[in-house]
């Protein structure tokens, strides 16, 4: 492949925005070699040759970092590639992703964690970061090699979407990677108390005669997870979480100074069940939408910083298999292109979350959780810059999307804030100017 | 079709309801109480002119109605296909069992074909909530809910209430009990909306297993022990239990159960001397009721299944002139 020369990039008039720094103020951004080489450098310590670019009344920022999306490369390039995902993170504002384990065969061994990291080289999206199965075979009996899975360059270890059956399986691993200081990843869930739920336990599953998936299911798993979590010293990220429970349990955990992190989906902070009396499978998602209430307490929570960080969710399915009816239609939705809109649209615009709650929770405590480059602006970090224009609105069409899935919660709906560069290692690779 | 006329062109005849506009009965929650008022009464109308459900008179002809059945069914699908030739018009059975549904087309794709057919209803029984409204969007045709899961069941819910009406005049004011397994039923979810949209006071009876304390925040009376309530019953509703929707045993034997909730001949004497039995159907006998009690006076079982019949006339001619008009 031809490599092309990293230019020298010049941000001007845009509000930068880093807290990794406390940075918020209208400045420019100077990119050399693909790294931050300067924050409002004076005129003389320009380089000669400069691409400038604009960013009056944008917002410009470290570029997102998610916490687990599914790429679904191999095994199901039906639903979602290494490239179109990568391509559809980068339309998202996305830098740097996780990838999950869950593809067949799953990653569980370094060859598979090679595949999707010289797929993603290939690629050219944002930055592929791989998450190996914690399990062999991800069937959550038997501890994976996680020593060579880490050699090889995972950089944290989950069976998801499976939560950890195996309480001393999770708890063996846990101690086990305190040695490479990695991170596992739990989605919590008792699978016997969530046995075929399509969506949350609630007022409105009753009215609509459809199996819940109860709130306990996920608060028990929390309750377990951060507990061991506690007892191995082990680095422990619960997420997504959707529950009153959950928040309540990481709060009181985290009040005792144990150390774990959680994340948020953006579907779980601005849906409610009630959107599944449509009976549209397109609002199958895991967490499922839950009631009003735990999205309020949802929102505080990620405000407040009780949930580190938010992640998109990413679960493509093609149409065909979003096309049935809700028992089997499979859980998922594309949200890599919508994550940021639905926080400006929701939370920033609604006045209740700042600019750098937000940037924060989106992308410097991910990159910190993860343990990968990104979620800065500081000098000589990798320049992985998005910039944004928060004020244009959209309107949201699945069938638009970069992704392959064209299902989402969405759909339709009219959305703040558009993604206009996406700039990774000095590169622009995503232009919507 | 505003109006038609059965015994050759003569008396009676029967006028369409300038009020109805829905092309598709997919459940009785988003219906209004006018909406279900009209439905009883050209249900009732509709059992007079064809003299009890057995007269045919022409006012679908040239229509055809679509069963599309994707659970197993007896009563509902052989009433439904009366109600139509009642009505005159042809019906097309289809299984799922040996059909493509089994070499693994999607229902969506399934019924699709069957109206490029030329139907005008599709009825659909279905295992999953919400499929008749998944067709209602995808479908030109109207669709007809005869059960999806546990959701809705309309018309059943329009039979039983059509059943009341005929012995008491009126719905508002009666004291209902539905009993049994009503996490599971269709049927128990379709009286609830119908029976408190026309003013009656309904009582959701079981064990807790399967009876939500959720029903009380949405503004029903949940009760646990039927002894209790039976007293101040005018109707009890005895729902079958649908051990085959069940994933975990809800009670620790049959036995038990039947011990504490089947109507038997020791509770009819603790009833009002009034009191309507229904069920809806099919029943276990010995389970739910014993056999003194679906066989005695207060048991209007064999009624409910001739009003079903009344009720599917009612609503295929309904959805159909909907359509004619728009």
């Amino acid at each position: 492949m031809q490599q092309i020369p990293p230019s020298n990039l010049l941000i001007e008039n845009g509000r930068l925005i880093d807290p990794s720094q406390k940075l918020d103020r209208v400045g420019r951004l100077l990119i050399s070699d693909g790294l931050i080489s300067a924050v409002d450098p004076s005129d003389g310590d320009l380089p000669a040759s400069i691409q400038r670019i604009d960013a009056s009344n944008q917002i410009v920022a470290p570029g997102l970092v998610d916490l687990g999306v599914e790429m679904r490369e191999p095994g199901f390039e039906e639903d979602e590639t290494i490239r179109s995902g990568g391509l559809a993170a980068l339309a998202g504002g996305y830098t740097s992703v996780l990838c999950t384990s869950n593809t067949s065969p799953c990653v569980d061994s370094p060859g598979a964690v090679e595949f999707v990291r010289q797929k993603a080289a290939k690629a050219a999206g944002a930055k592929v970061h791989v998450i190996g199965c914690v399990s062999k075979g991800g069937e959550g009996e038997q501890m994976a090699e996680l020593g060579l899975l880490a050699e090889a360059g995972a950089v944290a270890f989950s069976d998801t979407p499976k939560s950890m059956p195996n309480d001393a399986l999770l708890k063996r691993a846990l101690e086990y990677c305190r040695m490479f200081n990695l991170p596992i990843i739990d989605r919590p869930e008792v699978p016997d108390l969530a046995n075929n739920g399509v969506m949350h336990d609630g007022q409105t599953a009753l009215v609509l005669g459809l199996k819940g998936l109860p709130t306990e299911a996920e608060d028990l798993a929390v309750a377990r997870d951060v507990r061991l979590a506690e007892a191995t010293e082990g680095r422990l990220h619960v997420g997504p979480v959707s529950t009153m429970g959950a928040v309540d349990m990481i709060r009181r955990v985290k009040a005792r100074g144990i150390q774990v992190s959680a994340s948020v989906c953006p579907h779980n902070l601005c849906l409610s069940d009630e959107e599944l009396r449509c009976f549209d499978a397109r609002f199958k998602v895991h967490p499922p939408l839950r009631s009003q209430r735990h999205v309020e307490t949802l929102r505080h929570a990620v405000i407040d910083g009780t949930i580190d960080a938010i992640q998109s969710g990413h679960m493509p399915r093609s149409r065909e298999k979003k096309m049935n009816d809700l028992d089997l239609s499979p859980f998922g939705a594309a949200t890599l292109e919508t994550t940021l809109s639905t926080i400006i649209t929701y939370l920033i615009n609604q006045r209740s979350m700042d600019w750098m709650t937000a940037i924060d929770r989106l992308s410097t405590a991910p990159a910190k959780i993860a343990g990968v480059q990104g979620g800065t602006l500081k000098v000589s970090s990798a320049a992985d810059v998005v910039v944004i224009d928060p004020s244009s609105r959209w309107t949201v069409d699945g069938n638009q999307f970069v992704s392959r899935c064209n299902s989402s919660t969405l759909d339709g709906c009219q959305l703040d804030g558009i993604v206009r560069l996406t700039i990774v290692d000095g590169e622009i690779r995503h232009d919507n100017s | 079709m505003t109006s038609a006329t059965a015994h050759n062109g003569t008396e009676p005849t029967i006028v369409f309801p300038k009020q109805w506009k829905r092309r598709h009965l997919l459940d009785l929650e988003s219906l209004t109480a006018e909406e279900i008022t009209i439905l009883l009464d050209v249900a009732q109308q509709l059992k007079e002119i064809t003299q009890n459900c057995r007269r045919k008179v022409p006012l679908l002809t040239g229509k055809t109605c679509a069963n599309l059945f994707f659970e197993n069914s007896t009563r509902t699908r052989n009433s439904f296909s009366l109600a139509a030739k009642r009505l005159g018009a042809d019906t097309v059975e289809f299984n799922s069992s040996g059909s493509s549904v089994a070499k693994g087309e999607t229902f969506v794709d399934t019924a699709k074909t069957i109206e490029a057919m030329g139907v005008d209803w599709v009825v659909t029984r279905h295992g999953t909530p919400g499929t008749p409204h998944l067709l209602a969007r995808e479908l030109g045709c109207s669709v007809l809910n005869a059960g999806d899961g546990p959701h809705d069941h309309p018309t059943q819910g329009l039979l039983d209430m059509l059943t009341v009406r005929q012995h008491r005049g009126s719905i508002a004011g009666l004291t209902v009990a539905l009993v049994g397994d009503i996490a599971h039923s269709r049927t128990a979810r379709s009286n609830i909306w119908g029976l408190s949209k026309l003013g009656a006071h309904v009582i959701i009876c079981g064990p807790p297993t399967l009876v939500s304390p959720r029903w009380t925040e949405l503004g029903f009376e949940v009760a646990h022990h039927l002894d209790d309530i039976l007293p101040r019953c005018d109707v009890l509703n005895l729902l079958r239990i649908q051990f085959e929707r069940q994933r975990a045993r809800p009670f620790p034997s049959v036995h038990e159960y039947a011990a504490l909730y089947a109507m038997n001949g020791e509770r009819m004497r603790k009833a009002k001397d009034d009191i309507l039995i229904m069920a809806p159907g099919p029943i276990n006998r010995g389970v739910e009721i014993t056999p003194e009690v679906a066989d005695g006076p207060h048991s209007v079982i064999l009624e409910q299944v001739n009003n079903g019949i009344a009720v599917r006339m009612a609503a295929l001619w309904l959805l159909a002139g909907a359509n004619d008009r728009n």
